[in-house]
């Protein structure tokens, strides 16, 4: 009976998220060229950028291992996608998936989940694909390139180089805690985004 | 001083150069009218919106005080637990689903967590915990009913949770005169007052809900 009601609520869930909705494109014209208006577009975009902190926040956690890995496996998921997303023939935007991982990423972060390496390498490959594909069909309409594709892939690799380097290296408890609080913060912020989601505004 | 004398060696040259500074801060500039966008109203107002309401502050501030008064692990783990079952209330008042009587659980949280903090009551961690993540839904319900028109929603969210945890931060910091005989006094009479404030508030509650 319970795993019925689980299987029930896990399908309504991944139904929720595959859901996609009008993308409302954000063009962000930097004046720098299509690389930097890649860079520019995710670090301006809140939704894609939350799960993106949350995942180099829980490599960091985990050590230099789980950060290494994060730290290619993202860019280059990221990158693939959005030069595909570049080439799609429509806009669409996946805005419950985004709220999703930023939830799922943040509560790992708040409980100092020890997720295997491989689940790391994995969460940080399907991110890239999302941010990779929602942030390519944004910049289609723009003078894109595949320079834009790498300004887009960029802008996570700084990130998390930055971020996971930082946390690995943090030995005080009280800093680890802060560093949980603040998945605490993102999951919260990725719950919000769902209700946002669903309310469909 | 003795460097600002280097560059003006020359009393008159000091004035002068006073006069100057003056006569620049004095210019007046025509005004760039910018009116707040989505973007900046929703940050601020998510902002504002904790802090706005006096039953939300004190609540809040009082779950600080009592993970202070509990220690490690609940110092940091109400906290955590507190924003995301808010976070939860908030996509409930999102999704437009209707909860009864959140102004008066609001008041009754300040209340009991005044009532926590003034006895430095020491129940199990899950217990303070599924008390404070109950609360939290109501504050976070409140919260996310009422994002003003206009509103950038995301930032909005940001911009209340960020608030939040300022606020509990603020509670925690006070909760650290707790190690002092009379700073444990002084967190019992702060418990007392939110208790006292929660009574007005649930009066102002009650009282409203028959008008």
């Amino acid at each position: 009976m319970m795993r019925t009601i689980f299987r029930l609520v896990s399908a309504v869930v991944v139904l929720l998220i595959a859901i996609p909705s009008p993308a409302h494109a954000h063009l962000t014209n930097t004046g720098l060229g299509p690389f930097y208006d890649g860079v520019a577009h995710l670090l301006l975009t809140l939704s894609d950028l939350l799960p993106i902190i949350a995942l180099s926040l829980l490599a960091g956690l985990r050590g230099p291992r789980f950060g290494r890995v994060a730290l290619f496996a993202l860019p280059i998921s990221c990158f693939g996608a959005s030069l595909a997303g570049l080439f799609a023939a429509s806009q669409w935007a996946l805005p419950a998936a985004s709220a999703a991982a930023t939830i799922v990423l943040g509560a790992l972060v708040a409980a100092n989940t020890r997720v295997p390496l491989r689940v790391v390498a994995v969460l940080a490959i399907l991110l890239g694909l999302l941010a990779g594909a929602l942030n390519g069909i944004e910049l289609v309409t723009a003078p894109a390139s595949a320079l834009a594709a790498i300004g887009v892939a960029a802008a996570p690799f700084v990130m998390v180089a930055i971020l996971a380097g930082h946390v690995s290296s943090l030995r005080a408890s009280w800093a680890r805690i802060a560093v949980r609080v603040a998945g605490s913060w993102i999951a919260a912020v990725g719950l919000l985004m769902l209700g946002w989601a669903i309310r469909g505004t | 001083m003795k460097a600002v004398r280097n560059v003006f060696p020359c009393e008159r040259a000091r004035h002068l150069g006073t006069f100057v500074l003056l006569l620049f801060l004095a210019c007046p500039a025509a005004l760039f009218g910018h009116p707040r966008g989505g973007e900046a109203l929703g940050f601020a107002s998510g902002f504002q919106h904790p802090m706005s309401g006096l039953d939300h502050v004190l609540a809040m501030i009082a779950v600080g005080l009592w993970g202070a008064q509990l220690g490690s692990p609940a110092i940091w783990m109400l906290p955590v637990t507190f924003p995301m079952v808010m976070a939860l209330g908030g996509m409930l008042g999102l999704m437009g689903l209707r909860l009864p009587g959140v102004e008066i659980c609001i008041a009754v949280s300040a209340i009991v967590l005044g009532f926590a903090v003034l006895r430095e009551a020491r129940p199990k961690l899950w217990i303070a915990a599924i008390i404070v993540g109950f609360f939290a839904i109501f504050h976070g319900h409140a919260h996310g009913s009422e994002l003003p028109p206009g509103a950038d929603g995301l930032l909005y969210s940001v911009g209340f949770v960020i608030a939040t945890g300022c606020l509990h931060a603020t509670g925690i910091g006070i909760g650290v005169v707790h190690r002092w005989p009379i700073g444990r006094t002084s967190l019992r009479v702060a418990g007392a007052i939110v208790c006292l404030a929660g009574v007005a508030f649930l009066w102002r509650a009650i009282a409203s809900g028959i008008a």
